[in-house]
């Protein structure tokens, strides 16, 4: 170990209280008795399709368009992914095979 | 009419909802737990992370900010920073998650991406409580976690089988459930408010910060937009 024990523990305490605190923040402020907003109620049903789509960006945010290799797997595989996923509607076979491809696409032929 | 499926029928259907989860945090698991093994940590600390911190990204991170020695105040500063998108999760269950009684703690801990992800596409079935089915797959996916994390820092030097790319079931999970929304869904702009802002932040601020503005402004187009689609969305809740 590179550092104490202590040390170490209290990074982790740190990291773990500060992550449940963000998750528990919409609980705390809107959480209690009193009824939740309507703004608030109107979220939940509308951000989620936003959250998803900004997750998407999010995954794919450290791909460049310096070489076919840096962006082609996962734009070919994203594109599998949605396709099958319109056609199928399976969640397993669509991730499956959607992974799949991009394993072989950055093992095998964009090395 | 009480309901009254079995334990078992609970964890079946629960297990099934979570696999897309299963596969992406046993290899991410598992490439964590390797990390920090390497690091000079036995299984007994990635057990200890995983079990509660629970958080894929900012556990990589843990692993420099316990090798650079790092200060509290900069572990925190930096928590805030990469999990700062959790905020908004809570937001669509704050209601449910208020009934839940005993769970109700451990249901807001373990809001993760995936979990989110997972319980905004789940249908529950006709005569299944939605609270028992939320709670499984929630401790479910943190099950896999952890296994996965301990399974890299006790053999992952051993597992020969090239892994490169295998985190793109993450990737994979969030497109999927785009299209399965986009589906179901009668308006389509939240959405394509999601894909523009998080590209245009993208664009202007970098991979490392696009993040929080990208959900700030989906947000405050959300609020700014609603006279225009409640009237649409009272009949899609029916």
């Amino acid at each position: 170990m590179p550092i104490s024990i202590q040390h170490s523990l209290a990074i982790i305490a740190v990291t773990a209280l500060c992550t449940v605190l963000l998750r528990a923040f919409p609980f705390l402020v809107f959480g209690g008795k009193k009824e939740v907003p309507k703004t608030v109620r109107y979220l939940g049903d509308v951000l989620p399709a936003s959250i998803m789509a900004v997750l998407v960006v999010y995954c794919l945010r450290n791909i460049d368009f310096a070489a076919a290799g840096h962006y082609l797997p996962s734009l070919v595989s994203c594109l599998l992914v949605a396709g099958l996923h319109f056609w199928k509607k399976n969640i397993l076979l669509s991730i499956g095979l959607g992974t799949v491809c991009y394993m072989i696409l950055v093992q095998a032929v964009f090395v | 009419m009480e309901n009254m499926r079995s334990k078992k029928e609970y964890i079946g259907f629960a297990f099934r909802q979570s696999m897309p989860v299963m596969l992406g945090y046993v290899f991410l698991g598992t490439a964590f737990g390797l990390l920090l093994q390497n690091a000079g940590y036995s299984f007994v600390w990635a057990f200890l992370a995983s079990a509660v911190i629970y958080a894929g990204s900012m556990q990589f991170v843990l692993v420099s900010l316990l090798t650079a020695g790092a200060g509290l105040l900069n572990t925190a500063l930096m928590t805030l920073f990469i999990n700062g998108r959790h905020i908004f999760y809570g937001l669509s269950f704050v209601e449910k998650y208020k009934k839940m009684g005993k769970a109700y703690p451990y249901m807001v801990f373990s809001l993760t991406d995936e979990t989110y992800s997972v319980l905004c596409g789940t249908k529950v079935p006709e005569g299944m409580d939605e609270n028992k089915v939320f709670f499984w797959i929630s401790l479910l996916d943190q099950s896999y976690w952890v296994a996965g994390s301990v399974i890299g820092a006790l053999a992952g030097s051993r597992i020969h089988f090239d892994s490169t790319g295998i985190d793109f079931s993450m990737t994979a999970l969030f497109v999927a459930i785009v299209v399965e929304q986009w589906q179901g869904a009668r308006l389509h702009f939240p959405a394509v408010l999601g894909a523009v802002c998080g590209l245009i932040w993208l664009v202007v601020l970098g991979p490392d910060e696009f993040i929080l503005p990208a959900l700030c402004s989906c947000v405050i187009i959300l609020i700014l937009a609603r006279r225009r689609m409640e009237p649409d969305m009272g009949k899609e809740e029916g």
